[in-house]
């Protein structure tokens, strides 16, 4: 089993499906991040937006990757409606109604979804499905590359969006002060929505990478809320360093602990490996250390 | 409680007591007419896709049955299909038993997967209600004294016997290049339980095994499992799972160059399905399976072939014949019961000899429940068609052995 092509290419996959993993954590840290909410409904959104690229794709025949320009807004309109509509006025202002709006959203959805999709698993099929690169050996499937290279170039967008805009000012000042932000003229409410949009559209582009590869049914979102809570604390809450870090350590280390241990036992080696960074390092990778 | 309230009460319990004695009657009315049959199966969930072919196959026979005149001993009684949905877990397949319970069925055609038989099974005999299990080859289902239930195909203890002695004649014959052998399951009961057995039976002939995998349903990534089957680089290869997992752990196979020497399926998923050989006809071609198959010489099954494989998006497989049979199966018992209660069927059943059926069986005879003479056969995919290697006197086609990609 130590083999360097296996594990060579036991990597690769890891890296691959980190990417994705990384990109829908990025939605949640960038959520946390500003809003200070543990949004529990990141997974059943994903799933909302697997569907969406689903239909797209079994209905009006468009390919999932031409799919991004309108999955991506579609999804952060979404985002803006729920924080701007639901979230925000339902939580009144405290972050304990906001946990359990979240959770209840998650609820309604997966089982809105059940009754209207049925509990089936859809997949879709696409020319490039089956096809792989051959890198150095290792037979890496088509569309797991095109979700690597995807995420990491959405990941640049939002830091790029976050670091040279006005709008990623707003969002930095009303993460780091609230009150200060609405001082000096900020509009808190609508960057909260905005933030929420963008986290969103994340999860839309994450979808779109995700479903070549992968399938949909109600309770896709579960499995992948875990993981994204599991990457945001590792990297550090707020952090998008820490996020995409953390994504590719994850799916690395689900790969490789697939390939040792078995599909169901590999699992194991995401949680000893978020146990052990709580232990050490409690703020995640790149934490910023206690809050004042 | 107030004077107001607890006249409310009395009168409301009077009225609901007088509406239920009104609606027994009703049930005990329901032995005339057509004879309900519940056709229960997972036509939701993770198993939809063989749900369905079951339902299919069930209800041709049970059109089929009306047309040709119904039930003759109960005066062309037609048979009334009453629609379970399993929802692909045994839980939700309960529930849909004590609902049909309700509904007054004679009895129940199902579940298809080994999991759900054995619970709607134990459900079915708290009515005594005849549990016909159509696919369901976990041997326990036919095990546990239930007098209800009758399968009239092979569990898979004969059907993992059957399958290891035709794979050892088929590496003797062609010089025993094979001594490796690599099992991948899927992870609930039918999985495991014919994997336990091929594992605890493999070694007394000379095979080793180097690696047994399960996995779980759905699972959409074969990558790392393809990959130990790289590095272990087995002779052969043994899955035993359902539709979906099996294609894509063999299409996954040939996205990473992996080919063993032979594929060896026992109740392979997807391996005797002509969907597969026409979707996949490159991946398909050569894999070998040990699965329930009709009697290739039998002109009612061949019609019957092309029936089906005239309707649209639809395919003959083992989901649809022997649903198909089991319907036809519990129609002679209706027919020589000359009744619709449950317990006439029941002995009815026990006592079948029905031969009218184009499976390799032999007439039928129910010893606890097990069917004795089902067995499997063992099918190629060679030149894009599915054809039977073994035994020899159902032998279509020369088995290819080792397989050369």
């Amino acid at each position: 089993m130590l083999d360097f092509p296996i594990l060579f290419a036991s990597l690769l996959n890891g890296l691959t499906q980190g990417a994705v993993y990384a990109l829908v954590a990025l939605g949640l840290t960038l959520i946390y991040g500003v809003l200070h909410i543990i949004n529990f409904a990141h997974g059943a959104l994903l799933m909302v937006a697997l569907y969406g690229v689903f239909f797209l794709n079994a209905r009006l025949g468009i390919d999932p990757y031409v799919a991004l320009p309108v999955m991506v807004p579609a999804m952060f309109v979404l985002g803006y409606c729920l924080q701007r509509l639901v979230v925000g006025r339902a939580g009144h202002g405290k972050d304990e109604n906001i946990l359990l709006v979240t959770l209840g959203l998650a609820i309604v959805l997966e089982n809105a979804a059940l009754a209207a999709f049925k509990s089936d698993t859809r997949t879709i099929e696409t020319a490039y499905t089956f096809s792989t690169v051959n890198l150095a050996g290792a037979m890496i499937a088509v569309p797991k590359v095109i979700a690597f290279f995807g995420a990491l170039a959405v990941a640049a967008l939002l830091l790029a969006l976050i670091s040279r805009t006005d709008l990623g000012r707003a969002i930095r000042a009303v993460a780091k002060e609230r009150q200060g932000a609405r001082i000096v003229g900020i509009d808190v409410e609508h960057v909260f929505a905005v933030s929420f949009g963008i986290g969103l559209a994340c999860l839309g582009a994450a979808a779109c990478f995700l479903l070549p590869a992968y399938y949909v049914n109600p309770q896709v979102g579960n499995g992948f809320v875990l993981i994204a809570f599991t990457i945001v604390v590792l990297g550090g809450m707020g952090s998008f360093a820490g996020a995409l870090a953390g994504g590719f350590i994850v799916g690395v280390i689900e790969s490789l602990g697939g390939l040792w241990l078995g599909e169901s036992l590999g699992q194991i080696g995401i949680f000893l490996a978020f146990i052990a960074i709580l232990l050490f390092r409690p703020q995640g990778l790149f934490g910023a250390g206690r809050r004042a | 409680m107030t004077r107001q309230n607890r006249r409310q009460f009395l009168r409301q319990s009077a009225a609901l007591s007088a509406g239920a004695a009104l609606g027994f009657p009703a049930i005990s009315r329901a032995q005339s007419g057509p004879v309900k049959i519940g056709v229960l199966h997972p036509v939701t969930g993770f198993l939809a896709y063989s749900g369905n072919l079951c339902r299919l196959g069930a209800q041709i026979a049970i059109d089929e049955i009306n047309s040709g005149g119904g039930i003759k001993s109960l005066g062309g009684a037609r048979l009334q299909a009453i629609l379970g949905d399993a929802q692909s877990k045994p839980e939700v397949g309960v529930s849909e038993v004590e609902k049909m319970n309700e509904q007054g069925v004679s009895a129940i055609v199902g579940a298809y997967a080994s999991a759900i038989c054995l619970a709607t099974s134990q459900a079915a005999a708290k009515y005594s209600i005849p549990n016909v299990v159509d696919v369901g080859v976990a041997d326990q289902i036919v095990e546990r004294g239930l007098k209800n239930t009758f399968r009239f195909g092979p569990g898979y203890r004969t059907v993992a016997e059957a399958a290891i002695n035709d794979l050892h004649i088929l590496n003797t014959l062609a010089g025993k290049p094979a001594s490796t052998v690599m099992i991948v399951h899927e992870e609930s009961l039918f999985g495991t339980g014919t994997a336990n057995l091929l594992a605890s039976q493999l070694p007394g002939l000379g095979y080793r095994i180097v690696e047994v995998v399960k996995h779980a349903n759905p699972t959409r990534d074969f990558s790392n499992i393809v990959l130990r089957m790289k590095a272990l680089n087995p002779d052969i290869l043994i899955p035993a799972n359902y539709y979906n997992e099996y294609a894509l752990l063999l299409r996954t196979m040939k996205q990473q160059n992996v080919a063993p020497k032979a594929i060896y399926s026992v109740l392979g998923g997807a391996a005797s399905s002509f969907k597969f050989v026409k979707e996949f006809p490159d991946v398909a071609n050569g894999v070998i399976d040990c699965n329930h198959w009709y009697n290739p010489k039998d002109k009612r099954a061949l019609a019957l072939r092309k029936k089906v494989e005239g309707m649209k998006d639809q395919f003959f497989t083992y989901e649809v014949f022997l649903n198909y049979q089991s319907v036809y199966l519990l129609a002679d018992a209706i027919e020589r019961a000359k009744s619709s209660r449950r317990e006439a069927i029941i002995e009815a059943l026990a006592h079948s000899t029905w031969d009218k059926h184009f499976m390799p069986y032999g007439p039928t005879k129910f010893v606890n429940g097990q069917n004795t003479g089902a067995r499997p056969l063992v099918m190629q995919v060679l030149k894009g068609d599915i054809s039977v290697v073994l035994p020899k006197e159902y032998r279509q086609a020369d088995p290819v052995f080792p397989w050369k990609a």
